[in-house]
């Protein structure tokens, strides 16, 4: 019997510099795996963010691009647009989607643009060390809301999935989480189709992931674990918000009703 | 082909197909919204990309991706949208990635207003987003030479890979001239394999490409802005363009003047001359690289008085050009920002008044 257990080819065989107990080196895994298996490794162009996965071009072996913050979405769109034949991922956190980057990722979704989204929502600024996040939990303490997060001047923790969801245009949205192995297959799944549907050019697809930051939430990473199944998952639920198929079952049954 | 009447804004986007760039991506804005309507219509037909980006900024980064992954690409905007877009060109720029910019300027500061301007010369010869860059910037004066640079415009970039931006003011855009493409001005295929992010399968899966701007180390970063110095100190050496007018004999000013304001000055420079009063004129063509030493030559001529810039700003070149001067003559400015070109007599009357 071979080997059952190897690293992806699409990973490069490197230490990453992401703390203990991250999730990154998980959600880095998963698309390199489906990478491999569905064997686009020769013409893919994955898009790094500004954050701590700034780097992460240097743990893939494939094309990559590094993006200003949050714009991501944009030069995923410039790639598809002149060259539909690659396949193109970008990979964001949730400072640089869910706030600077809201106006790039809304549209591109709303364009229904042929590429995938890694979304890892941790609820938390990471690089830059622990800032208040669009996506920090209420009464959450960051770096930037040392008493926690209140409602009352910043609002309700920005729940992206079920905000893309609801545009009108057909896409594949699913939030999923990396915070156990039974979680981790799902996730992978949900990566492996939403690449799917890029290549056979159906519609957007956007994988959020809640992950956890142990660093900046201050605790240690089983501890992170537990917080995120405790507070996080019953805010940010999980499953597919959207999917082409249904979409297109929407619409054709509305324009029965109008006809 | 024979000459065809186009309006500017159009012109420019017909160049660019001609040229052999068929991707454009843009955002509405006055005074050249007519490129994004002419090409939404034009480049589908030509078989090319046309997008309409949610904001100048995400169209700046539209330009980046496309460009990083070898593909010819353009926008076009005006002064406000190249403020917004200037982020993009920044990063754009130490990516070192080929890309065309047109700024068909209008006046500023803030929402200035509709009319023709020259007021962004600072941000685009100067830098305009942050870090150490520049863009080759030309500046046509007639519809026919904003057709040739932007038609150059797409192998300069490539031979450089860095953004190069034309300069026009509002009547460029706006006016409409006979104009032809020239075949010759078609810009070759470049093999940009070497770099670029087009899938590792076109390099037999041998080696990734990574496009990126992040130096964490200071001696890498110092390195990298060292090499793109180098590259504009090659600008410098090899793309400066001017054209001299008038200056065969004794002038007793020289003009500085650039885009449609140099049109205007060269009116003025004909009367003047009828009147028996000799002025010269250097038009730059490219605003960076600066013609300094054709300027410096000009103003050695030993009838020269005085220098007079004339520009639709409040003096925006006049660094420039006495840094060209070197301090041999004095150097005047007169120009008008609102929105109103000056007149030949208002340019006659400054001359007049700076050598009395």
């Amino acid at each position: 019997m071979g080997k059952t257990f190897q690293k992806p080819e699409a990973l490069a065989d490197t230490i990453t510099h992401y703390c203990p107990g991250c999730t990154h080196g998980v959600a880095h895994r998963l698309v390199a795996e489906v990478i491999d298996e569905l064997d686009i490794r020769g013409r893919t162009v994955g898009i790094a963010p500004v954050g701590c996965a700034v780097l992460m071009y240097n743990y893939f072996t494939f094309d990559f691009q590094e993006a200003a913050h949050g714009r991501a979405p944009a030069m995923a769109t410039g790639i598809k647009r002149v060259r539909p034949d690659l396949v193109v991922f970008t990979y964001q956190g949730d400072g640089d989607l869910a706030s600077i980057g809201m106006g790039e990722i809304v549209h591109a979704a709303n364009r229904g643009e042929k590429f995938t989204v890694i979304f890892i929502n941790n609820a938390v600024y990471g690089m830059t060390g622990g800032q208040m996040a669009p996506t920090t939990m209420p009464d959450q303490r960051t770096t930037t809301s040392p008493f926690g997060r209140k409602i009352l001047d910043t609002g309700m923790p920005i729940k992206m999935s079920e905000m893309l969801a609801a545009l009108q245009t057909p896409a594949y949205i699913t939030r999923q989480t990396l915070l156990n192995p039974k979680y981790i297959n799902k996730a992978k799944k949900a990566i492996k189709k939403a690449f799917t549907y890029q290549i056979e050019n159906t519609c957007f697809s956007f994988v959020e992931l809640v992950s956890t930051c142990p660093t900046n939430w201050g605790m240690t990473p089983l501890d992170a674990i537990k917080w995120a199944e405790e507070k996080m998952l019953p805010y940010y639920s999980l499953g597919v918000f959207k999917r082409p198929e249904e979409e297109e079952s929407a619409t054709s049954s509305s324009s029965a009703k109008n006809g | 082909m024979g000459k065809v009447l186009m309006k500017g804004n159009e012109a420019i986007g017909e160049a660019a197909i001609r040229a052999g760039c068929l991707n454009y991506f843009a955002y509405p804005i006055t005074p050249q919204s007519e490129v994004a309507e002419y090409l939404s219509r034009r480049l589908p037909e030509a078989g090319g990309v046309f997008l309409q980006g949610e904001s100048e900024v995400a169209v700046s980064y539209m330009i980046f991706g496309a460009a990083a992954c070898g593909e010819r690409v353009f926008t076009t905007s005006s002064s406000p949208g190249i403020s917004l877009m200037s982020e993009g060109i920044s990063y754009i720029t130490a990516a070192q990635c080929p890309a065309v910019f047109v700024n068909i300027m209008r006046g500023g500061p803030g929402l200035g207003g509709i009319l023709p301007s020259q007021a962004d010369y600072m941000q685009s010869v100067k830098g305009g987003g942050h870090g150490d860059y520049k863009l080759l910037v030309m500046a046509p004066a007639s519809v026919q030479e904003a057709v040739e640079m932007m038609m150059g415009a797409f192998a300069l970039a490539e031979k450089y890979r860095n953004p190069v931006m034309i300069l026009g003011d509002g009547l460029i855009g706006q006016m409409m001239e006979p104009v032809e493409f020239p075949d010759s001005l078609k810009a070759e295929p470049t093999n940009k394999d070497d770099w670029a992010t087009n899938g590792m399968a076109t390099r037999n899966r041998k080696r990734r490409n990574l496009v990126k701007t992040l130096y964490l180390d200071p001696e890498e970063l110092n390195s990298h802005n060292l090499m793109l110095k180098a590259k504009y100190e090659q600008m410098e050496r090899e793309e400066v363009r001017y054209e001299a007018y008038n200056v065969d004999g004794d002038y007793r000013v020289l003009i500085v003047s650039y885009g449609t304001m140099s049109r205007v000055c060269r009116t003025a420079i004909d009367n003047l001359k009828e009147q028996g009063f000799e002025v010269g004129m250097i038009r730059p063509q490219t605003v960076f690289p600066f013609p300094k030493t054709a300027i410096y030559a000009a103003v050695d001529r030993q009838s020269c008085r005085a220098v007079l810039c004339v520009e639709m700003s409040m003096g925006q070149m006049v660094e420039d050009v006495e840094r060209s001067v070197s301090g041999r003559r004095p150097v005047h400015w007169y120009g008008k920002c609102g929105g109103e070109v000056p007149t030949p007599e208002e340019v006659m009357e400054e001359v007049r008044k700076i050598v009395k």
